[in-house]
C-alpha cells in the first residue's frame, strides 16, 4: 500500500471516523447548517450552542466518507470552547493548507496535522472541508444550505 | 462458470492504447464504463484522420473538403441508423448527447403538446438527465410527473406502471437499462402498454446501445436517445431516434443556421429533418468518429459483447457474493454489465480513494440516480460497470482490492 494512501487512513482517522466525537444533534441550537457535496450526495448538519462569542457546544449529523466524519470530529473536538474570530481563523487556516503548494510545517500536537494527508488526494479536498464551511455558516447563523460546489 | 473461449480479448484490449496505462504504478483496471468507454484505435484515428484529410463545414461549401466532409457526416448517419435499426436516416438527429436529446424532446415535443393536467411518467431507475427535463416542461406547461416504483431487487414494477397509464398520459419516459443498478426494464411491455393508453413512449439508451442490440422499428418506439462516448465514441456527440412523422410536426428546439430553408425578417422556413433540428456547426470530427465506433462494436458484433459481458457480470456477482460484509444493489434476474454495491461500514468514497491506489477505477457516488440511492437508502455506492474490454483477472483484482479497503477499515 502507498505511502500516500496510509497518510490519508491514518489510524487517527480512521479512529475519528469509527468513533467520532460531538456526532449528533443538539436541542434548540444557536445555529444550524447544512452542508451538501451535490457531486456525491454527501451531506452533513452542523448544530452549535453559543455562550457570547463563544462556542459552547457542536454537534454534527454525517452522512459521509471517513474523511468528512473524521474532519468534522477533529474539528469540533478543537474548536468547542473557542471564540467564532478563532473559528474563522482556524477554517481559513485549514483552507489554506489544504492547498498550499508547499509542504505544511505543523507542530507535533496540532490538531491539524492528522488531515494533511488529504492534500496528495484533489478529488477528497471537499469532503475535508465541508464540515467546516458548514460550521462557519452555523456560527454565522445561516439557516441556508452551503455547498462544495 | 463457461467462458467464452472464442472471444478474441487480447485483440480487442490491444485496441485499446488506454489499457496499457500505469495508474500509481499499478495497471490500469477500467471498471468505469457506465460512466465512460474508453476508445479503440480505430476511433482515436479517425478523429485526427478527418482533421488531415478530409475536414470543412458540412453542407455549405461547393468545394471539394466540405463536399467530403459532408458525405463522411452523412454516412455517419446512415450508421447509426443501422444501428438502430430506424427506418429512415432522417429519423436520426445528431445531438451532444442523450441529455441534449431528452430536453430537445421535452422543450420541443413538450412546448407543443401538454397541457395542464396531461401526465408524464418516470420511473425511479432514471438518470437525472430523464428527470429533470420532464420537471421543467412540467412546470411550464401544468403537466403532472408520475413515477413508477421498484422493487427491492430494483425490478421496473410493471403492474404499478399499469395502474398508473391513463388517458391523461402523453409521455412515458423511462430507462432501457438502468446506469445505478443494471437492470434491464421490459420496455417491449412498457411500450405495449403505452400505446394501449394512447401514450407516446420515449427511451434512454445510454446503458443499452453498448451492450445490447437494439431496434427501434422492432421496439415501436417513438423517441430513442444515447451517447457516443459511453458506446466507445467521443464525447460531445450523441444520438436522437425519433419517428418522422412526429418530428417532423414539432417545431425547432434552437434557431441558426444549418436549421433554415429560407430567413427574411418577414418569415423564416425550416430545413427538412434532420437539419431542421440541427442548428449551427455540429461536432463534424465526432460525428464521424463516432461513425467509427459503431464500425468497430459491429465487427466484434452485438452477441459476442452481450455474451462476454453477461459472463463478466455473473463471475464478478459470483465472486462479490462470496465475500463477507459486501452488499450488491441491484439484483433483479435481468441485468446489463453494471455492478452496485456497497461495503458494511465503509463510505464509496473511501473505497473509491483505495482501489483507484490499485490502478482500479470505479464510480462511487449517486451515479446522477439520487431517488435510486434514496429507494434503497444510502447516499452513495460503488459502481462498477463492464466493457467490451474487461476480463475476469480484472475482476480478480476488484476483489483483491475490496479485501483491502476492508482490511484497512476492519
Amino acid at each position: 500500500m502507498s505511502t500516500d494512501l496510509r497518510d490519508l487512513y491514518q489510524e487517527i482517522i480512521l479512529e475519528h471516523s469509527r468513533n467520532p466525537k460531538n456526532a449528533g444533534t443538539l436541542d434548540d441550537p444557536d445555529g444550524r447548517a447544512t452542508g451538501n457535496n451535490p457531486l456525491c450526495g454527501d451531506r452533513i448538519i452542523l448544530y452549535v450552542k453559543l455562550d457570547g462569542d463563544r462556542i459552547k457546544d457542536a454537534k454534527f449529523d454525517a452522512r459521509g466518507c471517513a474523511v468528512s466524519v473524521a474532519s468534522a470530529s477533529i474539528m469540533t473536538e478543537m474548536l468547542i470552547g473557542r471564540s467564532i474570530a478563532e473559528v474563522r481563523q482556524e477554517h481559513k487556516r485549514f483552507a489554506d493548507l489544504l492547498i498550499s503548494k508547499d509542504d505544511p510545517c505543523l507542530a507535533d500536537d496540532d490538531e491539524l496535522s492528522a488531515l494533511m494527508g488529504v492534500r496528495e488526494f484533489p478529488a477528497r479536498l471537499k469532503c475535508a472541508t465541508l464540515p467546516w464551511e458548514a460550521l462557519v455558516a452555523a456560527v454565522d447563523g445561516n439557516e441556508t444550505d452551503v455547498t462544495t460546489e | 462458470m463457461v467462458r467464452n473461449t472464442c472471444y478474441p480479448i487480447d485483440r480487442i484490449r490491444a485496441d485499446f492504447p488506454i489499457l496499457s496505462e500505469k495508474v500509481h504504478g499499478k495497471q490500469l483496471v477500467y471498471l468505469d464504463n457506465g460512466a465512460s468507454a474508453q476508445k479503440p484505435s480505430a476511433v482515436i484515428s479517425q478523429i485526427s484522420k478527418t482533421y488531415e484529410t478530409a475536414y470543412a463545414n458540412v453542407h455549405r461549401g461547393v468545394h471539394h473538403m466540405s463536399q467530403i466532409a459532408t458525405d463522411a457526416m452523412e454516412d455517419a448517419r446512415r450508421k447509426a441508423q443501422k444501428l438502430l435499426n430506424a427506418g429512415n436516416e432522417k429519423e436520426i438527429i445528431f445531438v451532444r448527447g442523450a441529455t441534449e436529446g431528452i430536453n430537445l424532446v421535452a422543450s420541443s415535443w413538450g412546448r407543443a403538446n401538454l397541457k395542464p393536467g396531461d401526465e408524464i411518467i418516470l420511473s425511479v431507475l432514471e438518470h437525472h438527465s430523464n428527470i429533470v427535463p420532464w420537471q421543467i416542461i412540467a412546470e411550464q406547461t401544468g403537466a403532472v410527473i408520475k413515477v413508477v416504483p421498484i422493487d427491492d431487487a430494483g425490478v421496473f414494477l410493471i403492474d404499478e406502471y399499469a395502474k398508473l397509464l391513463s388517458d391523461r398520459t402523453k409521455m412515458v419516459a423511462v430507462t432501457h437499462v438502468s446506469n445505478a443498478l443494471g437492470t434491464i426494464v421490459p420496455v417491449n411491455e412498457v411500450i405495449r402498454l403505452a400505446r394501449e393508453n394512447g401514450s407516446l413512449v420515449l427511451l434512454d439508451g445510454c446503458q443499452a446501445v453498448p451492450h445490447l442490440s437494439v431496434d427501434v422499428q422492432a421496439l415501436d418506439v417513438d423517441f430513442y436517445v444515447f451517447s457516443g462516448h459511453k458506446l466507445y465514441g467521443p464525447s460531445g456527440i450523441g444520438v436522437l431516434y425519433g419517428k418522422e412523422a412526429l418530428l417532423n410536426d414539432m417545431p425547432p428546439y434552437e434557431g441558426g443556421g444549418e436549421m433554415i430553408n429560407r430567413v427574411t425578417f418577414e418569415k423564416t422556413t425550416y430545413a427538412e429533418l434532420p437539419f431542421k433540428f440541427e442548428a449551427g456547426t455540429p461536432h463534424i470530427g465526432g460525428i464521424i468518429a463516432l461513425g467509427a465506433a459503431i464500425d468497430y462494436v459491429n465487427d466484434i458484433g452485438f452477441d459476442a459483447i452481450s455474451a462476454h459481458e453477461h459472463d463478466l457480470l455473473g463471475y464478478a456477482t459470483e465472486r462479490l457474493n462470496e465475500m463477507n460484509s459486501i452488499e450488491i444493489l441491484g439484483t433483479a434476474p435481468a441485468k446489463a454489465a453494471i455492478l452496485s454495491f456497497n461495503i458494511k461500514d465503509v463510505h464509496p468514497h473511501d473505497v473509491g480513494t483505495i482501489l483507484d491506489h490499485s490502478g482500479i477505477a470505479v464510480r462511487t457516488g449517486h451515479h446522477c440516480a439520487q431517488p435510486v440511492m434514496d429507494r434503497f437508502n444510502v447516499a452513495a455506492t460503488v459502481r462498477a460497470s463492464f466493457g467490451l474490454y474487461n476480463t475476469h483477472s480484472e475482476i480478480d483484482a476488484l476483489v483483491e482490492g475490496i479485501s483491502n479497503v476492508q482490511e484497512m477499515f476492519g
